[in-house]
C-alpha cells in the first residue's frame, strides 16, 4: 500500500509547565517546548526544514485561525508549515503528520509543536463547547460536552459490569505518578475512597475523574535516520502510526468500545510489525481524560481483552513497575490537559523513557511503548508506536 | 436530491443562533511589559537581538529569525514614520462612517518594527506614506494597559 | 520531562494576579451571528416533529432505518432511498445524570439524559433527549422502555425539543 522512503527517528523534546493559566502568550509557550526540544538536541532553528503545528480547538485560545497566530513562536516563519487538526486527537496525530513529513523522504528535519491555551475563554474552558454540537439534532438540547463521556462511561460499564472503584484506580495511579513530573498541575496522592467520596459532576463522572484544564506547550524533533545518527547515538524510532475516525452520529453507535482506537491500533501495529501488543509494548500512554478513558482505550489499543483493563487496574499491572505500565508520566489526569499539547507531552514521555532519561518516572526495560491521542465526538484514534 | 438556487438560508427551514463565548487575553511576558511601561512611564520598549542585529516592535521575548531568547530591552523612540497608509469608510460591521479613518503602518524609529494604528491632526488629502509622525497618548487616567493607550499619531 | 533538563519554562499566573488593579487584560466577546439552513433531510425531520412524528431514511443496501434522517447513507455511500416513520417508544442504550449546565455551573436538580434506540428503526440508531425530570435517577436502568411526551401542538416548533421528554412506559 505504501512507500515508507526514510526510517523516522525521535531525537529532542520540550515541555512547558502545565498550569490552569499561563502568564506566557501561546507562541511564547511554543518556543519554551520547541526551543527546549532544539537544546536537547543540540541543534540549531536553522537545521529545522519544516514544521508541523498542533493545536485543538480555536475556541480556547480565542484567536480565530490559531496556527497562523502561532507560526514565529514554533520556528514556522519562512519553513513549510502546517496545521493537523483532529480535535483531541491532535497530540499524537501531530507527531504523525511530522513522521510523513519525513518518511515521504521530502524533509529530513521536522520540529512538531503542540500548544494551547484553555484559560481565555469565560466563563469556563466548557463554554467553548456549547457550540461543537449539530445545531439541528443536538445543540437544542444544550448539551455539556461531559454528557457525552457519561453516557460513554454508564454504557462501558454496564455492559461489562464493571465497579466504579476499579475505574477510580486510574485517578489514584496517575495523580500519584505525576508527583514525579516537573510539568504536573494536579499531582496527588489520593485513594480510592477520595474519587468515590468526590462530588458528582455528570454521574456516573465524578469531580476526581476528570483531567483540568490547562495551559501548556510541548515539542518534538523528527529526523531521518542519516540525519538522526549525526546528532544523537540513541534516537528513538517512530515505527508505527495509525489513525480512525467513527461516525459523527454517535447516538448511532455502541459506545462501549472505542472501535476507531482498535482500527488505528491495528495499522500502527501492522507497520511496527507487532503481533501480540500486550507482550511487545513495554508501557503505553493511552489518553486519559476522564479515568475510564484510559481504560477503555487499552483496550481499544488492544492492551486488554474487552472489559478487563479496570481488573488489571485494581490488580496493579498497570502500574509504573507493573507488568504494562499505564500512563507512567502522569497522564492527563495528573500532569494536566491543555489538549493538543497534552497528546504530545505523552510523545514527550515516549522518547524520554526510551532514552533512559525518565528518571523517577523511569520503566524498567522499556523497549517499545505507545501512545494514543482521542477526541471529536467520541469518534477519533490516534495512535503513535515508539522503539529505541 | 435536488440544488436549488437560493443563497439565502433565512428562506430556508433554518436555525439562528451564535458562538457565544467571552474571553480574556493577557498579553504574555513580553506583551506585559511593554504595554505597562507604556500606560506607567509613556516609554516604547523594544526587545533587541544581537546576533541578527533586529529590534522587534512590538517586542517579542524570542528571536523568531535565530531562536535565541531575548532580553535585552531597548527603549525605543515615540515617533516613526508612515510606511503605508488607507482611508476605512466603514466601520467593522460595514456601516458608513462620517469622516473616513486613516489607518497607518507606522515604522517606530530606531526598531525594525511598527505599529498599526490611527492617524490623527492630518487630513486625508495631505497624508503621505513617509511623513513623520509621534504617538500622541491618552492622558494619564484614561490610559487602561493595551494599544489603545495611543490615542493616535499625530505629524511630529 | 528529561531529568537532564533543569527548569521547566513557564509562569504560573494565578487569579489573584490576574484579578490584580494593575493587571493588563483584554476582554472580548465575539458578536458574529449564523444562520444555519437545515437541508433536505433535517427540515423533514423537524417538520415531521412539528407534526408529532419522527421519521428517518432507510437504505435498501444495508438495510438501516436511519434516524435522524440523512440523504446519503454513510456505510454504502449511496443516495437512500425512502422516507419511514418510526416509533416515539424505545429502549435506553446508555443514559446519565447531570449536575452541570452547558457552562458547567453547578445545578441543584439534575439533568436526566439518555441515548434512545427508537421502536422501528435499525439496532442500535438511537437519539439523545431527556428523560422526564419526576424519574428518580435511581430507578433509570440501560434496557428500560420509554415513551416521548411531546409538547402541546400549539409550543410546537420544528425543533427536537418538540418531543418535551421522554417517560418511562407504563405496562399494557
Amino acid at each position: 500500500m505504501m512507500t515508507i522512503k526514510k526510517r523516522v527517528a525521535v531525537i529532542g523534546a520540550g515541555i512547558t509547565l502545565f498550569r490552569r493559566r499561563l502568564k506566557e502568550t501561546g507562541k511564547e509557550l511554543s518556543y519554551h517546548a520547541s526551543k527546549m526540544a532544539l537544546d536537547s538536541a543540540e541543534m540549531n532553528l536553522s537545521e529545522i526544514e519544516s514544521v508541523v503545528m498542533g493545536t485543538a480547538p480555536d475556541a480556547f485560545d480565542g484567536i480565530h485561525m490559531k496556527s497562523e497566530n502561532l507560526l514565529d513562536g514554533a520556528g514556522g516563519t519562512g519553513r513549510p508549515y502546517m496545521r493537523p487538526f483532529v480535535g483531541g486527537g491532535t497530540g499524537v496525530f501531530s507527531p504523525i503528520a511530522g513522521w510523513w513529513h519525513v518518511a515521504s523522504g521530502l524533509f529530513d528535519t521536522c520540529l512538531v509543536v503542540a500548544e494551547e491555551k484553555m484559560s481565555p475563554v469565560q466563563p469556563h474552558p466548557q463554554t467553548a463547547f456549547r457550540t461543537i454540537w449539530d445545531p439541528f439534532t443536538t445543540r437544542p438540547l444544550h448539551p455539556n460536552l461531559v454528557w457525552i463521556f457519561a453516557l460513554e462511561m454508564n454504557r462501558y460499564m454496564t455492559v461489562h459490569n464493571i465497579p466504579k472503584e476499579h475505574i477510580a484506580e486510574v485517578a489514584v495511579k496517575n495523580k500519584g505518578n505525576a508527583l514525579d513530573h516537573p510539568s504536573a498541575q494536579l499531582a496527588a496522592k489520593i485513594t480510592v475512597e477520595d474519587v468515590m467520596n468526590s462530588e458528582t459532576m455528570v454521574w456516573p463522572v465524578q469531580r476526581l475523574d476528570i483531567s483540568p484544564p490547562s495551559d501548556g506547550a510541548a515539542a518534538l524533533i523528527l529526523a531521518s535516520e542519516e540525519v538522526a545518527k549525526k546528532y544523537t547515538d540513541s534516537p528513538v524510532w517512530i515505527d508505527g502510526v495509525g489513525w480512525s475516525l467513527d461516525s459523527s452520529y454517535w447516538t448511532n453507535r455502541d459506545l462501549y468500545f472505542p472501535q476507531y482506537v482498535a482500527e488505528a491500533a491495528k495499522m500502527a501495529y501492522k507497520m511496527a510489525k507487532i503481533d501480540d501488543p500486550p507482550k511487545e509494548v513495554s508501557f503505553a500512554e493511552p489518553y486519559d481524560p476522564f479515568t475510564y478513558k484510559e481504560l477503555h482505550h487499552m483496550e481499544g489499543l488492544l492492551l486488554a481483552k474487552k472489559g478487563e483493563a479496570p481488573k488489571l487496574t485494581a490488580e496493579g499491572v498497570t502500574q509504573r513497575d507493573g507488568k504494562l505500565p499505564i500512563c507512567p508520566s502522569g497522564g492527563l489526569l495528573g500532569v494536566g490537559n491543555p489538549i493538543a499539547a497534552a497528546g504530545l507531552m505523552k510523545c514527550c514521555e515516549a522518547f524520554w523513557q526510551l532514552r533512559n532519561e525518565a528518571g523517577k518516572r523511569q520503566v524498567d526495560g522499556a523497549e517499545t511503548g505507545v501512545c494514543q491521542a482521542w477526541g471529536d465526538l467520541m469518534q477519533v484514534g490516534t495512535v503513535t508506536v515508539f522503539r529505541r | 436530491m435536488s440544488f436549488d438556487k437560493n443563497t439565502n438560508p433565512l428562506k430556508l427551514h433554518h436555525l439562528v443562533g451564535d458562538m457565544e463565548a467571552d474571553y480574556i487575553y493577557t498579553p504574555g511576558v513580553a506583551g506585559d511589559k511593554f504595554f505597562k511601561a507604556l500606560r506607567d512611564d509613556e516609554k516604547f520598549l523594544a526587545t533587541h537581538c544581537e546576533s541578527c542585529n533586529h529590534t522587534y516592535m512590538p517586542p517579542r521575548m524570542y528571536c523568531e529569525r535565530c531562536f535565541s531568547k531575548l532580553d535585552k530591552w531597548v527603549e525605543a523612540e515615540s515617533t516613526g514614520v508612515v510606511d503605508t497608509y488607507s482611508l476605512a469608510h466603514e466601520d467593522r460591521d460595514g456601516e458608513k462612517l462620517a469622516e473616513p479613518v486613516i489607518v497607518a503602518f507606522i515604522r517606530i524609529d530606531k526598531t525594525d518594527g511598527g505599529i498599526i494604528h490611527q492617524l490623527g491632526g492630518v487630513d486625508h488629502e495631505s497624508v503621505k506614506i513617509g511623513m513623520k509622525v509621534k504617538a500622541v497618548l491618552k492622558d494619564k487616567s484614561k490610559r487602561t494597559g493595551g494599544l489603545n493607550d495611543i490615542d493616535h499619531f499625530a505629524p511630529a | 520531562m528529561s531529568e537532564k533538563m533543569k527548569e521547566v519554562p513557564g509562569i504560573y499566573l494565578r487569579d489573584a494576579e490576574l484579578k490584580a488593579e494593575d493587571a493588563i487584560t483584554f476582554k472580548w466577546r465575539p458578536n458574529a451571528k449564523y444562520a444555519w439552513s437545515g437541508g433536505i433531510a433535517y427540515s423533514r425531520y423537524l417538520a415531521e416533529l412539528k407534526n408529532g412524528r419522527i421519521i428517518g431514511r432507510a437504505c435498501r443496501e444495508c438495510g438501516r432505518i436511519l434516524v435522524p434522517p440523512r440523504m446519503f447513507c454513510d456505510t454504502c455511500f449511496r443516495a437512500t432511498d425512502e422516507w419511514v416513520y418510526v416509533k416515539d417508544t424505545g429502549t435506553i442504550n446508555t443514559y446519565s445524570v447531570s449536575y452541570l449546565d452547558a457552562d458547567a455551573n453547578r445545578i441543584k436538580e439534575p439533568i436526566l439524559v439518555a441515548v434512545i434506540d427508537l421502536d422501528g428503526a435499525s439496532e442500535g440508531i438511537g437519539i439523545l433527549h431527556y428523560v422526564d425530570p419526576k424519574v428518580d435517577p435511581k430507578d433509570l436502568h440501560i434496557g428500560m422502555k420509554l415513551k416521548a411526551v411531546w409538547k402541546p401542538e400549539k409550543e410546537r416548533i420544528g425543533s427536537v425539543t418538540d418531543i418535551a421528554y421522554f417517560e418511562p412506559l407504563k405496562e399494557g
